[in-house]
């Protein structure tokens, strides 16, 4: 398998806090990759670094083998690289339908092809993935409407509208009911192997993501840990300790 | 324009007036943009009628002098007065809008500013006011350099207030209570600050710094109705360019405006000096933003 | 508007009732027609208003740029193009469009990376700036304006051509907007309001939509502009063509007062605000922008969520 993302020494500083020092990892195309690690450890600077909000202070970000590092998170995005949030963002005063459809990827076409109506077919995908997610019938809500976990179906169903190559996700589970847990673990695995969107997920929950995923990394103090299979990250000793705290 | 660029240039003396003379009017500014920052840091609120509230001050100070009362004596007494105005228009206006859309609170200071500059006007008329305080002025380089004491003490009054201001944040309980509010109000409310009374009493010493900078501006400048907005946006320029929680950055920028503007005043002709202080703060956000945008940010 | 429709009125019902009484209102009430004139150029004031502030989140106070040069630009090609009245009308209206979007499309480029507060008082600043510059630049007039031709008809008949013209600019950019609004444009204006972040992280072209939206209001204000300037005969920089205080001012009440973000939202809130300052403004005797002042206040603090959607939400109380 060929990587897709290679992330190499990146370095990012907020004033005198290193947020990320000399971070590497690489996603492969096909799989889900996992990143874990405690509170401020640096998962979601990096993943604002590889998205284009963060500037990147050192190292470099390949996305496909071409240089992202100081692209914007828009031009970033249309070469189908997407994220979540963990505080989900939506659009709140639109409908679910609408959010759908400002979703597809023709929508960041030039201003000519947005002077269109939203085609039949995309309002067809829409109400797919919609009904993918568990939203159907929520589809004339508006967004801000919906409670925290619906909302993060709806945001993930968003990205999948614009059919990313990559998807980073920023804790998928967080603050959803644990009943429904399971059914999000599906989802994403029907999306990795049925619609071939890689993934790079970060999650608090270790059960989830050690039946998620590939391949973890995990990260502290803004470095990168330890890097393997599920099985060998579990079980290294490094990790424990900076998830227990035994230093 | 490029005449009196090209005598700005060969005859030092003169640049030196124009720059100095600027500079000390820019301590004004720097009075109002004190204030401007505290509301903005602490409430969160672009105060559009940060300037009528200066051009108030002004009237204070005249209808005292008018009264017969020492120049002098107008600076506190309008400092006293817009105090009170302050948080007046705290307890009827601000505390609805405060914790909204950010938007929300620009309109309402914005009608609150058309409020207040037709009022004063329909009740001072449109005419430009002024008052003498008696003071004289200093000469220097032969008389090229006149400076009046009023701008002197302008300038020591606005680093005087900026002192006053740092050591207050700092060392007083109150000050304290303003910095907690502005880093986290919530976390204030649970730690038993009465974050209400904060608000109102920042929204007031905004007031009275307004307050004295307007009495300042009728004694070493003119004041008319509608001179207000200008006041408003050179605060704003102030703070975006120093930074919200920095004293010694507002004296900065509000004396380095002050120079700026007069110099600029001098070169384009007066008629164009309040079209360049609009000018110049689209200039400042445009730039700003550009900046921003080279480390992947914006302005916001 | 599914609130209207559950009235039984659609917007073709509405639309047709409009369309009538701007045909027939000019030839009813001949001695009103300015009035109604002035009122279809506030629909334009408050519909192109809306298209930034309601529907994009861009909220603007720089919008009387654009109808100032719209002013001018008609002035300027009138005094100087040596042409009959309705050609050189017709040039000054097609120079003053050109001149407006081009001044879009810079000060967009520049501005509308600007988010927040950053951007009302920047754009605040633009409108006075522009106001200053043509009260002190001698080739415009300097402060005493400028003077346009006399209409060349017979009495009384200027004032039923501007209210037509202006009748027939105001359902233009209403039925632009309308179907603007049902495109992927909209859709894509309405995603720059609720999280321009998530817009960009989507892959949006934000920035040509941006600028987009407001070329296109400054379009019509433009047009709009040499239309008024024309009926009054007469522009004053601070007064008329730059008149921030006023008509820069109104724009925003209206579209707030109506509903903003709303299709009906801005027409209505231009409607309210025309009839209750036509009937009741001349018993303030001179505390008129006094009361302006009071007006916005109260509106801001107390009815931010304007005609529309107190209708709205009062139909949701209903219903449940």
């Amino acid at each position: 398998m060929s990587a897709l993302l290679e992330v190499r020494n990146v370095t990012r500083r907020f004033g005198g806090v290193v947020a990320n020092n000399g971070v590497s990892l690489t996603v492969r195309q096909g799989e889900i990759a996992g990143l874990i690690g405690p509170n401020g450890s640096g998962k979601t600077t990096l993943f604002g670094c590889i998205t284009g909000t963060h500037a990147v202070d050192g190292g470099d970000i390949l996305f496909e083998g071409r240089s992202i590092a100081h692209l914007r998170s828009a031009p970033i995005a249309r070469l189908g690289l997407l994220r979540t949030w963990q505080q989900t963002r939506v659009y709140s005063e639109m409908t679910c339908a609408e959010n759908m459809a400002i979703s597809a990827r023709e929508a960041q076409g030039g201003l000519l092809s947005l002077l269109r109506s939203v085609p039949v077919s995309t309002r067809r995908k829409g109400d797919d993935l919609l009904a993918f997610a568990g939203l159907h019938e929520k589809r004339g809500d508006k967004a801000g409407s919906l409670s925290f976990g619906q909302q993060k179906l709806l945001e993930f169903a968003m990205a999948l509208m614009n059919e990313p190559k990559l998807l980073l996700l920023d804790e998928p589970t967080a603050g959803i009911n644990p009943t429904l847990i399971n059914g999000l673990i599906d989802r994403l695995r029907r999306a990795n192997t049925e619609l071939g969107v890689t993934l790079l997920v970060i999650e608090h929950n270790m059960r989830v993501i050690m039946n998620l995923a590939h391949r973890i990394t995990c990260l502290a103090h803004g470095e990168v840990l330890a890097e393997g299979p599920p099985e060998a990250v579990r079980a290294d000793a490094r990790v424990l300790d900076a998830y227990l705290g035994v230093a | 324009m490029l005449d009196n660029l090209s005598l700005f240039v060969q005859y030092p003396p003169l640049a030196a007036d124009v720059i100095l003379n600027g500079l000390l009017i820019g301590s004004i500014f720097a009075l109002a943009a004190y204030g401007m920052a505290l509301v903005w840091g602490v409430l969160n609120i672009v105060n559009v009628v940060q300037g009528e509230l200066v051009v108030l001050g002004g009237y204070v100070t005249f209808l005292a002098v008018q009264a017969g009362l020492p120049p002098l004596l107008g600076l506190p007494l309008s400092a006293a007065v817009m105090f009170c105005l302050g948080w007046l228009i705290y307890r009827a206006v601000i505390f609805r809008v405060v914790d909204k859309d950010i938007f929300i609170s620009i309109l309402a200071t914005f009608g609150l500013s058309i409020l207040f500059q037709q009022l004063a006007n329909a009740v001072f008329g449109s005419d430009v006011r002024t008052v003498d305080a008696g003071l004289g002025s200093l000469h220097l380089l032969d008389g090229t350099v006149t400076l009046s004491h009023v701008k002197l003490l302008a300038f020591a009054l606005a680093l005087g207030a900026g002192g006053a201001l740092w050591l207050f944040l700092r060392h007083a309980r109150l000050g304290q209570a303003i910095r907690a509010t502005a880093q986290n109000p919530r976390a204030a409310r649970i730690l038993g600050i009465d974050t209400n009374r904060v608000y109102a009493m920042t929204y007031a010493l905004n007031g009275a710094l307004c307050g004295a900078a307007g009495s300042l501006a009728v004694m070493a400048w003119t004041i008319h109705p509608y001179v207000g907005l200008p006041y408003t946006v050179r605060s704003f320029m102030v703070v975006v360019v120093a930074g919200v929680g920095n004293v010694a950055g507002v004296v900065g920028a509000g004396l380095g405006l002050g120079a700026l503007e007069n110099v600029a005043g001098f070169v384009f002709g007066v008629e164009f000096q309040i079209a360049f202080v609009f000018a110049l703060m689209v200039v400042i956000l445009v730039w700003r933003n550009a900046m921003a945008a080279r480390k992947r940010g914006y302005l916001e | 508007m599914n609130l209207l429709s559950a009235s039984h009125l659609s917007d073709w019902h509405i639309m047709g009732a409009l369309a009538l009484a701007g045909l027939a209102g000019p030839l009813l009430l001949p001695a009103l027609a300015t009035q109604i004139a002035f009122l279809w150029l506030m629909v334009v004031f408050a519909l192109t208003w809306d298209m930034l502030g309601g529907r994009m989140g861009y909220n603007s106070f720089g919008n009387i740029v654009f109808f100032g040069i719209g002013c001018y630009a008609a002035a300027v090609v009138q005094r100087d193009g040596g042409l009959p009245y309705f050609e050189g009308l017709a040039s000054g209206l097609v120079v003053g469009a050109v001149a407006a979007v081009l001044a879009a499309l810079v000060f967009g480029a520049a501005m509308l990376g600007i988010r927040g507060h950053y951007f009302a008082i920047g754009t605040l600043g633009l409108g006075i700036a522009a106001g200053e510059i043509a009260a002190g630049w001698d080739y415009v007039g300097a402060g005493s304006g400028m003077a346009l031709p006399l209409y060349p008809g017979e009495l009384g008949s200027r004032e039923i051509f501007f209210c037509y013209s202006l009748f027939a600019l105001a359902a233009l950019c209403f039925l632009v907007f309308r179907w603007l609004y049902g495109t992927r444009f909209g859709l894509a204006l309405n995603a720059i309001r609720d999280d321009h972040d998530k817009a960009d992280a989507m892959g949006l072209r934000t920035t040509p939509i941006k600028i987009f939206a407001w070329s296109l209001s400054a379009f019509f204000l433009a047009l709009s502009g040499g239309l008024t300037a024309n009926m009054i005969g007469f522009i004053d920089p601070r007064d008329v063509a730059f008149a921030g205080a006023t008509f820069g001012v109104w724009m925003v009440l209206m579209a707030i007062l109506g509903g903003k973000g709303t299709l009906w939202g801005p027409v209505l809130g231009a409607f309210v605000f025309h009839i209750v300052q036509e009937l009741f403004w001349t018993y303030l005797l001179g505390w008129q922008r006094v009361a302006l002042g009071l007006l916005i206040v109260v509106i801001v603090v107390f009815f931010p969520q304007g005609i529309m959607g107190w209708w709205a939400a009062r139909r949701l109380r209903a219903t449940s």
